[in-house]
């Protein structure tokens, strides 16, 4: 059936290629319905939301280090709330809240997701664009929306929301627990309904391109890994986002109309409310439940793009191409029913606890999987240091750190004492933060020549790279030992009572080095900001690739080829492979086959 | 609104600099160029510093062990505490040796295979004997973590009554703590916030017999060697009862009753002489001398020298004052937690006077 649907999309298609269409500025560049043109703006918006979001941890990280200095850069940035250069605890949290919920949803969700599942997904697996073009791009104007009104929520008078960026009822609920639960919530509501509302249009649309639009020859065991990645990614995303929206609903209710989903017993500020049967735990199992696969819709699109980038680079096969994407399969199912390892403590049954820390453990079993075929790629490889490799390499490193100590924080008897510590903090900043971070990184300087057209540079890239490793291992290992030290996350200052006094120096090492690894983000920017204009050209295929995204030409052009569509005859990872006498590669002289290259004489095809 | 005035200026001026850029490009007829593509020169140098990053990373690693273990938790004043405590031991042993040997070889391939012209890579997809191995390993490991974690976790949470344990209730609000002793009969009376009335600030319910012996209290006072069973509610927003000493932690939950229970085994007192405890102790006050020298250089109030005591955090966002919702726990001896208990009001006394 499958190949009947392709053939004639296909058809179809070939025609679309030829003629050409006159784009007006609002077709082409702001509605657009090309797929690569979507992903150019989700790398924006991506990227100006990053801007923000670690502008913002920076101003929390300089309170938390120097709590008695009074700073004018808050009074700046913060206006009423950063006054005389103090800042309010209240605009602490809030800080902290709009820090994690642009990072984790609009910049590792959209910003990485988006960009390169819809650069990628059409290229890769030879589609001229997304099944609905249309659906594409509203999906793209919903985010846009949505990040306005996230921003927008920053300027309402009691403050944006702040009860963090789990927003647990009731403090997220009650405008009288803190002054950010009142309009600053509700524009977090609704900008997180449309944000959702657009995750799902991209992910079905995603889904679908995959499953029908696979170019001739494109059998799901010859798609590249980052294709298994963002197709397994989507379809998590549309199990899990609409638990998450029904959660924000019945939370509106609670706010807005009086039910009682969440609330329940509560006395507050002189009075007892009417609310009564609700309970917050319900709310926790359902931001989990979609708070989880989160962690994962963020990771999987990173290790797709790594493998992809680290096979291209070591100019090797990525080792194991079925154990990785049974691994992506396994990581995906098992998302789905760990949720319950963030509420060990909130008491839930401790019988569940159990039940979530075997199922929790088990994802370390595909993920070790993972880190060791990367490791093995690299081996007897002739690897080409391009910025992009160096930032893969770099994230193998973080998500192994971070990894590993998922295997305490999983384990319901050891998180008792560290659950909600600083440890958590390092833990998931270095194997979700920072690793998906490594990856956009990565996955940036690898195809800027197929977005822009033209290279990056690749000294500042180098320079981009060590000062980030650096800086980032500086900033999550020595929050390990304050977290190990039992210091609360969310904390405006440490030195409210005199037990974690001492740690001090240890919270100013680590600001040190987040400014430092926050500057030197700016060295990127410049660099991307740069090339875009004045980059040197790109060739068509720089790093030598297989994949079929550097069979079309620089130039961009709607429908991606300007012939037929390349038909696939080979996996994507046919590097180095010698010929049947093994004096030479299979194409003398080069050392990698596209996947568009038939099988030469004599030549075996892998059997994966 | 000048505020969005201006984003919108901004973004049409991006906008208009991309076209112009647009423009320029289709006017360009350029030539392909590969110097941002890593070369030999490229490779050497960056496969070297792989070398010296892993260096940098032991030598931190081993820095951070060296310089700031002495901040970490003293040893676990409660007896289960003793139990995470091992296990914790030996996840990390696990995860430092797992850590140090996959970091070692991610990096050392890393500079190991760097490119060089004409160096062909080994075209190697694929072991099934190796994959096996990696993954039967981490099964072997994590099958004994998980039984070993699964045990300690059940012994810890599940409480009998026949341990006869002291039960006290924990009652988080914004942003105090306040304890309820069960009183002689050890039963705690019915309570909801619907009761909270001028000095029955727990809300206690006052027609109900049970509740009159119960003891409302400010500081969390433990005899040592005893179970304490503490059941937890919140009037307003999800607080946690966060014990880092003994290693305990429960979230508070309005309109639920959550529950924890252990046993504190060393008291205050012996613990104040806990050389981890005095190290640390010496440290706090070595800093705050350190900042007696500013105060009194303003003229301003000194601090008093820190002396250790247990403490019960808030850890889950509570509100503004989160970061201070703290309470003392002090853990004595029978005949002096007695004596203290004797002195405190019961319901009955407070509710009536």
């Amino acid at each position: 059936m499958s190949t009947e649907a392709h053939n004639n999309t296909a058809d179809h298609h070939e025609d679309h290629g030829h003629h050409h269409h006159k784009d007006t500025f609002i077709t082409k560049y702001i509605f657009s319905i090309d797929h690569k043109m979507i992903s150019k703006q989700y790398l924006l918006t991506g990227l100006f939301m990053g801007i923000i979001g670690i502008a913002m941890s920076i101003l929390f990280r300089m309170q938390l280090a120097w709590p008695d200095k009074q700073f004018t850069v808050y009074e700046i940035f913060l206006g009423k709330w950063g006054a005389e250069g103090i800042m309010d605890p209240n605009v602490y949290l809030a800080l902290v809240t709009i820090h994690g919920t642009i990072m984790v949803f609009f910049v590792l969700t959209a910003g990485l997701s988006g960009t390169f599942s819809n650069l990628l997904i059409p290229l890769q697996i030879g589609a001229r664009d997304m099944a609905s073009g249309f659906l594409n791009m509203i999906s793209y104007w919903l985010f846009f929306l949505s990040s306005i009104i996230m921003l927008m929520s920053l300027f309402v008078e009691a403050g944006p929301a702040a009860a963090g960026w789990t927003i647990y009822p009731p403090l997220s609920a009650l405008p009288q627990a803190m002054p950010g639960s009142g309009a600053g919530m509700t524009l977090w509501l609704v900008s997180m309904a449309i944000f959702i509302a657009s995750s799902l249009l991209g992910s079905l649309n995603y889904i679908v391109t995959v499953i029908n639009l696979r170019t001739k020859g494109m059998s799901m065991t010859r798609l590249p890994l980052t294709i298994w990645a963002f197709f397994v990614t989507a379809i998590i995303g549309v199990v899990s986002f609409p638990v998450l929206f029904s959660a924000a609903l019945m939370l509106i209710m609670d706010r807005s109309f009086g039910t009682s989903f969440f609330l329940s017993d509560i006395y507050i500020a002189g009075e007892v409310l009417h609310n009564q049967g609700g309970s917050p735990v319900l709310f926790e199992h359902l931001f989990w439940f979609l708070g989880h696969p989160e962690v994962y819709i963020v990771i999987l699109p990173a290790l797709g793009i790594t493998s992809e980038i680290i096979a291209t680079n070591s100019r090797k096969p990525i080792f194991g191409y079925r154990a990785m994407v049974a691994s992506i399969l396994a990581i995906a199912f098992l998302s789905t029913i760990v949720w319950g390892h963030h509420m060990f403590v909130s008491g839930m049954n401790p019988f569940l606890g159990s039940v979530f820390t075997f199922t929790t453990l088990l994802i370390a079993i595909p993920s070790a999987v993972k880190a060791f075929n990367y490791i093995t790629t690299l081996w007897k490889g002739n690897l080409q240091f391009n910025p992009a490799m160096l930032f893969s390499i770099g994230l193998v490193s973080t998500f192994i750190s971070g990894g590993l100590t998922g295997i305490i924080l999983g384990d319901s008897a050891l998180d008792i004492n560290v659950h909600d510590t600083y440890f958590v903090v390092a833990h998931f900043h270095l194997v979700m933060g920072i690793s998906a971070l490594y990856g956009l990184f990565a996955g940036v300087y690898h195809w800027f020549p197929k977005m822009f057209g033209r290279m990056m540079n690749k000294n500042l890239g180098y320079v981009h790279f060590w000062v980030t490793v650096i800086g980032a291992y500086g900033i999550f290992f020595p929050m390990h030992f304050i977290g190990m030290a039992g210091l609360p996350r969310r904390y405006y200052t440490n030195t409210a009572f005199p037990y974690f006094d001492d740690l001090a120096n240890i919270n100013v090492v680590i600001t040190i080095f987040a400014i430092i690894t926050a500057a030197v983000q700016l060295v990127f920017l410049y660099n991307f900001i740069s090339s875009i204009f004045y980059g040197k050209k790109a060739p068509q295929n720089p790093w030598k690739s297989n994949t079929l995204e550097w069979t079309t030409p620089v130039k961009h052009l709607h429908g991606n080829w300007p012939g037929a569509i390349p038909h696939v005859y080979r996996w994507s990872y046919d590097y180095s492979k010698l010929n049947k006498e093994g004096d030479d590669y299979v194409i003398a002289g080069q050392d990698f086959v596209p996947q568009n290259v038939p099988l030469q004489e004599g030549e075996e095809e892998l059997n994966h | 609104m000048t505020v969005f005035l201006v984003l919108a200026v901004l973004v049409l001026f991006a906008v208009a600099i991309w076209q112009m850029n647009k423009i320029f490009q289709l006017s360009k007829v350029g030539k392909q160029d590969n110097s941002q593509i890593a070369n030999d020169k490229d490779n050497n140098f960056q496969g070297k510093l792989m070398v010296w990053f892993m260096v940098f990373f032991y030598v931190f690693l081993i820095y951070g062990f060296w310089e700031w273990s002495d901040v970490l938790l003293p040893d676990a004043a409660s007896e289960h505490g003793k139990d995470i405590d091992q296990l914790m031991l030996i996840s990390m042993a696990i995860i430092m040796l797992v850590l140090v040997i996959t970091q070692f070889l991610l990096h050392y391939f890393a500079f190991k295979y760097r490119g060089r012209q004409g160096q062909r890579a080994v075209f190697f997809a694929d072991n099934d004997k190796l994959e096996f191995i990696w993954t039967i390993i981490p099964v072997i490991v994590l099958a004994g973590l998980i039984i070993y974690g699964l045990f300690t976790w059940t012994d810890i949470m599940n409480v009998s009554e026949d341990d006869d344990p002291l039960i006290i209730e924990l009652y988080a609000k914004q942003f105090t703590w306040e304890a309820r002793y069960a009183g002689e009969d050890n039963i705690l009376g019915e309570a909801n916030v619907r009761f909270i009335e001028g000095v029955n600030t727990i809300g206690v319910d006052a027609s109900d017999p049970d509740a009159m012996d119960d003891i409302a209290t400010r500081e969390l006072h433990l005899p040592v060697g005893r179970k304490v069973l503490f059941k937890m509610r919140s009037q307003d927003v999800l607080h946690s009862a966060y014990m880092p000493h003994f290693r305990a932690q429960m979230n508070t939950v309005p309109g639920m009753i959550t529950q924890f229970a252990f046993t504190p085994s060393i008291t205050t007192e012996e613990m104040r002489k806990d050389p981890e405890v005095i190290e640390k102790v010496e440290n706090i006050n070595a800093l705050r001398n350190e900042k007696n020298v500013e105060l009194e250089a303003l003229g301003e109030e000194t601090l008093l020298p820190y002396e250790f005591d247990y403490l019960l955090l808030c850890n889950k966002i509570c509100g503004a004052s989160h970061y201070n919702m703290q309470m003392k726990i002090i853990v004595e001896t029978q005949e002096e937690f007695d004596a203290w208990l004797a002195e405190q009001k019961t319901m009955e006394q407070t509710l009536n006077q």
